[in-house]
């Protein structure tokens, strides 16, 4: 390396300083950290200000025991069972989509309306769901009471909660970025494509099915993509704000047994374990979408 | 069926719709003004508007505070962020140094790895600092990210580089090369990724969930959740809580559409 170079270095390095310290320092260190906590005993109640017991390595340990615990495999399947909301959800997204497209006057306002839920999906709306979902004089059941059904408990009901989340779930993903991302991929499906399918006499189920759907298949596979890693990921402020995991654990997903067995138990070591079982699934998407996904290139 | 009752048939469809995702902020607000005694009652509508409520809840929570510390993590995260981020951008799309484009994709690799992995070990570093049930705790593990680096990556790649090459001709160094002229050229980028940094940091849960302990520390959603575990009954002043932090969010959605549909699709290449 000549003193030239050496100098373009410096400056290179020098700009990316402020941001790659802070970046080791709360991100590589946490990760590396994190994977040696999920080989100990950690745990609050044991290392904390007032005892001092000394952290232990235990191998594997903290992996074979969650993988024999019944109670993983059922929160596995809670995880898995809220994602059974995502093909309609991604239908509903590209439905609404296919109706915004378009240069009809007055359509930004439909947009608005359909990507509010997701904007601003948080613990307001959460805890706003709580109340739209009270068995006792709230507004969905006097709606079903209306029309003559004998309406379930929703969240306090084992049964019911899942599918009660998952409702919200779906107002929320109906206009949320998924659309802006059809939204983006219809706006890109070359005019010609169309107008040869007019001349062959298309219909319009035709035009999709041939046209639109195979040409949106990039996106839609980035969606899936996204979706899945999402879902591996998700749950844990639904169950946090509205059922604590509960009834019974019927909520309960993979990222809020973490936050259970971390900060209600204590166990930071097991959780780690827990964090590193959640991240591999999530790694999963992440390379099935580097392998399949068309790469974006940009220079 | 004709081009003209096929698009006035759409446009009820949308507005139907519309107005279906639109039910469940309308039954936040009018319950908001409901007094408590008619918040079962099936009908929606108040029979007098109690706006009370909304003093109310300012009365029972410091909920001016809960803003305000929202307002002040959020912003402190996107300042760090965007600053951070608009130097390491510079350094990977304008200068030229050996190794950038190999780090520059390590670096993007990074992206993958989820916060929930961090928080626990982070939480670790916290308690070594001291930092618990502090605003530096609650903004430091946020604040310097790879995204916003590729995000305004990409815008800066558009600028071209005989602007770059003209400047250095007249003898700028490369920090006011940044500083006067690429950091001006990429308002636009800066301004979007700072709007996509500070929703997400105003939404954020799990990491000051934790974190915070006392409640004049309290940030928006913990607020919420901590007067929903106090006075939850008190329906009508939930609602009042949850439009008062909505608000803003719809807001400023109306107002900076256009730079938010932007960012998204920067923040999601594929589409």
């Amino acid at each position: 390396m000549n003193a030239r170079q050496r100098q373009h270095l410096r400056a290179g390095l020098g700009f990316l300083a402020p941001q790659i310290l802070g970046f080791l320092a709360f991100t590589i260190f946490p990760v590396i950290l994190s994977v040696g906590l999920a080989f100990t005993n950690c745990d609050l109640r044991l290392h904390n200000m007032f005892k001092d017991a000394s952290l232990q390595f235990v191998g594997w340990e903290n992996f074979t025991r969650l993988f024999t615990h019944p109670d993983f495999w059922r929160f596995f399947g809670n995880t898995l069972f809220l994602m059974l909301g995502l093909p309609f959800a991604i239908a509903g997204s590209l439905g609404a989509a296919l109706l915004l497209s378009g240069r009809t006057r007055g359509l930004a306002v439909y947009r608005t309306m359909f990507y509010l839920p997701h904007f601003t999906a948080s613990v307001a709306i959460f805890l706003l769901w709580k109340k739209l979902f009270n068995p006792y004089g709230g507004p969905i059941n006097q709606f079903l009471a209306a029309l003559g059904f004998q309406p379930p408990e929703w969240l306090n009901d084992y049964y019911w909660a899942k599918p009660a989340l998952m409702i919200m779930a779906f107002w929320t993903a109906v206009g949320s970025n998924n659309m802006l991302l059809y939204l983006a991929g219809l706006a890109q499906v070359p005019a010609e494509l169309y107008e040869v399918a007019d001349m062959d006499g298309a219909s319009r189920w035709q035009k999709f099915w041939h046209v639109t759907w195979p040409q949106l298949a990039p996106v839609t596979f980035y969606i899936v993509i996204i979706s899945v890693s999402g879902g591996f990921l998700g749950g844990f402020e639904m169950a946090r704000t509205m059922t604590a995991g509960g009834p019974a654990g019927a909520t309960t997903t993979l990222s809020y047994f973490l936050y259970a067995e971390g900060f209600d138990t204590g166990r930071l070591g097991y959780a780690s374990a827990v964090a590193w079982v959640i991240f591999t699934l999530a790694f999963v998407m992440t390379l099935l979408n580097w392998k399949f996904g068309t790469r974006y290139v940009n220079d | 069926m004709s081009t003209t009752s096929r698009r006035i048939g759409k446009h009820l469809l949308l507005a139907a719709l519309s107005v279906t995702m639109a039910l469940p902020f309308v039954w936040m607000v009018l319950t908001s003004l409901k007094p408590l005694a008619e918040v079962a009652s099936p009908s929606w509508l108040p029979s007098r508007l109690q706006w009370s409520n909304y003093a109310d809840v300012f009365r029972l929570v410091p909920f001016a505070r809960f803003y305000w510390n929202s307002l002040l993590i959020a912003g402190w995260v996107t300042f760090l962020q965007v600053f951070t981020s608009a130097l390491a951008a510079y350094s990977f799309s304008r200068l030229r140094w050996p190794g950038r484009d190999k780090v520059f994709l390590l670096y993007l690799g990074t992206t993958m790895i989820p916060a929930l992995v961090l928080i626990i070990p982070n939480y670790q570093i916290m308690i070594r600092l001291g930092l618990v049930d502090s605003y530096l705790g609650l903004v430091l593990p946020s604040a310097f990210t790879a995204v916003g680096t590729f995000l305004l990556r990409q815008y800066m790649l558009t600028i071209p580089t005989s602007v770059d090459e003209a400047a250095e001709m007249d003898g700028a160094s490369k920090w006011q090369i940044f500083w006067e002229i690429i950091l001006p050229l990429s308002r636009s980028g800066l301004v979007t990724l700072a709007i996509l940094v500070f929703m997400a940091n105003y939404h954020s849960f799990f990491w000051p969930l934790i974190l915070l302990k006392s409640v004049d520390k309290y940030t928006l959603p913990i607020g919420l959740l901590y007067f929903d575990s106090t006075r939850g009954q008190s329906t009508h002043l939930l609602m009042a809580a949850a439009t008062m932090s909505v608000a803003p969010l719809i807001l400023l959605f109306v107002l900076l559409q256009k730079q938010i549909v932007q960012g998204i699709r920067l923040h999601h290449p594929r589409g």
